[in-house]
């Protein structure tokens, strides 16, 4: 038996690897953006695919948004299975017609005839010092178009395995991948079969018994440092890593929530009509009976996007995390 | 000492990356619309094809006048009518192969009947059962598209993959004066001929947009003339003389087919109608212009045309018509059918499986449908 070694490999690597996969697993799959061919991706995701697979396969096109996924849509109409990236969260916004009016609704207008497999990529969120319109999060646009799936991985094996499922799934998924964790490494082995989680599944990264951290993609390993931090609070805190947002896991989150009775939801969008509140809505709804406390949220203020001088003031770290547990009501049990 | 000699060694250049591009003159449209009908090139068509197109368009006019009677009878939720544009509507239908997709807009339901499209599955959109009553795969129509050019898109990625996937498959896709505006027409037009993709872009230009005419949409010379600038060649032709607006489309196709890339064609004709039933044409036009119009129909061109040249006689025409008659029979008599509605089908076809939030809220659904059922029992006894 020869065991294989786990070298480290990035965030980054795991979404080639997981695009490469894909591609040599079925022709049908095409990526499609701008810079993703000769390039290789303003990330370098898509790095190697033009000359493995040919130009075709990963096309280079011109530079605009709602065609590239317009032209995706009549590509999955003929049998295709597009795999199109959107070089920023900011940038994806012209193509927002066709992902609303088309993408999302295609398989329903036409009674399931015509599903449409395109897996949109989008990288979001902040925290790399990017200028205007490189550090959005955007998943709340996302959320609130009925017939979308949207995940997130926090991890390099999430990555991998979101992407080939995204992929795999005979409903368009956008796949928000967090630029800052582009570059974070894990052990990882990307030699063995990797086992593709079904999209719709939230993970506990961390038990704890004192409140649930419900978090999602690069606010996971903040949340993880928070809880770590906690400790010397005397709070073993949960945190729960949604990975899909929709479908959204209520049942993952709602059993850690009433196993604890506490919960603050951390993420870097706004919290006025952000995911927040569909989460602590959800939550209230179904443990209200097990709840110690009102569930808060920790999120990014409601501005446009700061500066990047001033992008840490914004983002919700560890402080404000520990802040937002220290008013969960802790009194009321003494 | 001329100017040159005081410059000495030094010569202007043209910016290094610069070079020659295409020459322009083969891509632009003539500088009148293209017309067959009442001229030489007449001779030239086929006559078994223009008797063709002439049922087609007494069908189609058929078709136009019932679903408007139908819309009047609450029958249809709205109706644009394509009236007056019948000869476009046809001969996109008729200019394409079996293999090959048409992309249309929510003013074509007659060309997506003209294609073989049953006219009540044609019809559900506006009448309001479902968003898209026939299967886009049987007869390769893509769904009625209500936002404007938002399908042409669509037609550059379906014709994309059907070449690469080696197939001699070609997408026509239709859109009006008004869509010329919006940005998918640009980005439509400029990956086809970047792609060299086999589409043919025809813009009924029927000269308003609702009620904005074509001067506040455009100051190009011609929407044909726009295909000049993405590099493929545009043609304009009289939208009302169906076998000239035929010839062109099936020049386009035959293009595309051979991989000579796309071809924006600018039909220009006119929208007899108002927007739709719930437009008043009134406030932004005079009936003298309706009129000159009415005197260039499509449909008495193409019979001035076959009269003159002895190709249709009175049988012949009162054979159109019974035809058009029975068309319209059947689709009046399905019509006032009241459709069939299951309220669970709105969570059927969301995604491949239902989500559990989704789950959740057809049980909820389920269960109120269940309630108003048990009441109505309650009432009835």
């Amino acid at each position: 038996m020869t065991t294989v070694a786990l070298k480290p490999a990035t965030m980054a690597q795991a979404l080639t690897r997981a695009l490469r996969d894909a591609m040599a697993a079925d022709p049908t799959v095409h990526v499609l953006g701008e810079d993703v061919g000769t390039l290789g991706g303003v990330f370098r995701v898509t790095d190697g695919l033009a000359a493995e697979f040919g130009e075709d396969r990963c096309t280079d096109t011109p530079l605009a948004e709602a065609g590239i996924l317009g032209t995706a849509v009549g590509m999955a109409m003929y049998g295709l299975r597009p795999v199109v990236e959107m070089q920023f969260d900011a940038f994806a916004y012209p193509a927002f017609e066709q992902l609303i009016s088309h993408v999302a609704r295609m398989r329903n207008r036409t009674r399931g005839r015509m599903p449409l497999p395109i897996t949109v990529r989008v990288p979001y969120g902040g925290g790399i010092g990017g200028v205007e319109h490189h550090s959005d999060s955007s998943e709340a646009y996302y959320m609130a178009t009925p017939g979308l799936h949207v995940v997130t991985p926090a991890t390099v094996a999430d990555a991998y395995g979101l992407l080939r499922a995204a992929i795999a799934s005979d409903d368009p998924v956008v796949v928000l991948e967090p630029k800052r964790l582009y570059w974070s490494k894990d052990s990882w082995n990307p030699e063995e079969p990797q086992s593709v989680e079904p999209i719709g599944r939230a993970v506990v990264r961390r038990t704890g018994r004192s409140a649930t951290l419900i978090t999602y993609g690069p606010s996971v390993p903040v949340c993880l440092e928070a809880a770590e931090a906690a400790r010397a609070e005397g709070w073993d805190l949960e945190v729960v890593d949604l990975r899909s947002l929709v479908p959204f896991d209520d049942e993952t989150v709602c059993a850690s929530v009433r196993r604890t009775g506490r919960a603050v939801v951390v993420h870097e969008s706004g919290s006025f009509g952000g995911p927040g509140g569909e989460i602590a809505a959800r939550v209230t709804e179904r443990c209200f009976h097990h709840l110690e406390a009102p569930v808060l949220r920790v999120a990014g203020f409601d501005l446009p996007y700061p500066p990047p001088m001033l992008e840490r003031h914004h983002l919700p770290g560890v402080d404000r995390i520990l802040d937002a547990v220290a008013r969960l009501q802790w009194e009321a049990d003494n | 000492m001329t100017v040159m000699e005081q410059r000495g060694a030094y010569r202007p250049t043209p910016p290094p990356a610069w070079q020659p591009r295409t020459d322009p003159a083969p891509l632009l449209p003539d500088a009148e619309p293209y017309r067959v009908l009442g001229t030489d090139a007449a001779a030239q068509a086929d006559p078994e094809l223009l008797r063709r197109l002439y049922a087609q368009l007494v069908r189609g006019r058929r078709y136009n006048v019932q679903a408007t009677a139908l819309t009047k009878q609450g029958r249809l939720a709205v109706y644009p009518s394509s009236t007056g544009q019948e000869a476009c509507e046809v001969a996109a239908a008729l200019a394409l192969q079996e293999r090959d997709w048409l992309f249309p807009s929510y003013r074509d339901t007659l060309a997506v009947v003209a294609r073989g499209v049953d006219p009540v599955e044609a019809l559900t959109l506006l009448r309001g059962d479902w968003h898209t009553g026939y299967d886009p795969y049987e007869h390769r129509v893509a769904p009625l598209s209500t936002p404007l050019a938002t399908q042409l898109p669509h037609a550059v990625g379906l014709a994309h993959a059907a070449r690469l996937k080696g197939d001699d498959v070609v997408a026509l896709a239709m859109v009006g004066d008004g869509g010329t505006s919006e940005g998918d027409f640009h980005e439509a037009l400029n990956f086809a001929a970047v792609w060299q993709a086999p589409v043919v872009f025809l813009v009924q230009n029927n000269g308003f947009a609702i009620s904005v005419p074509l001067a506040k949409q455009t100051a190009a010379p011609s929407l044909a003339h726009k295909a000049v600038g993405y590099g493929m060649p545009g043609r304009l032709v009289d939208g009302n003389d169906a076998a000239a607006v035929h010839e062109v489309l099936t020049d386009a196709v035959r293009h595309a087919r051979e991989g000579g890339g796309p071809t924006l064609v600018e039909a220009v004709t006119y929208r007899i109608e108002a927007h739709t039933n719930a437009d008043d044409a009134t406030r932004y036009r005079g009936d003298a212009e309706v009129e000159t119009w009415r005197e260039h129909d499509p449909i008495q061109l193409l019979e001035r045309e076959l009269t003159a040249r002895g190709l249709l006689d009175e049988d012949a025409k009162q054979s159109a018509r019974d035809a058009a008659e029975v068309m319209a029979a059947d689709l009046r008599a399905r019509m006032n059918q009241d459709a069939v509605l299951d309220p669970m089908d709105l969570f059927a076809h969301v995604y491949a499986e239902p989500t559990p939030q989704l789950r959740e809220q057809r049980d909820l659904l389920r269960a109120e449908l269940e309630a108003e059922h048990a009441d109505q029992e309650g009432t009835h006894r």
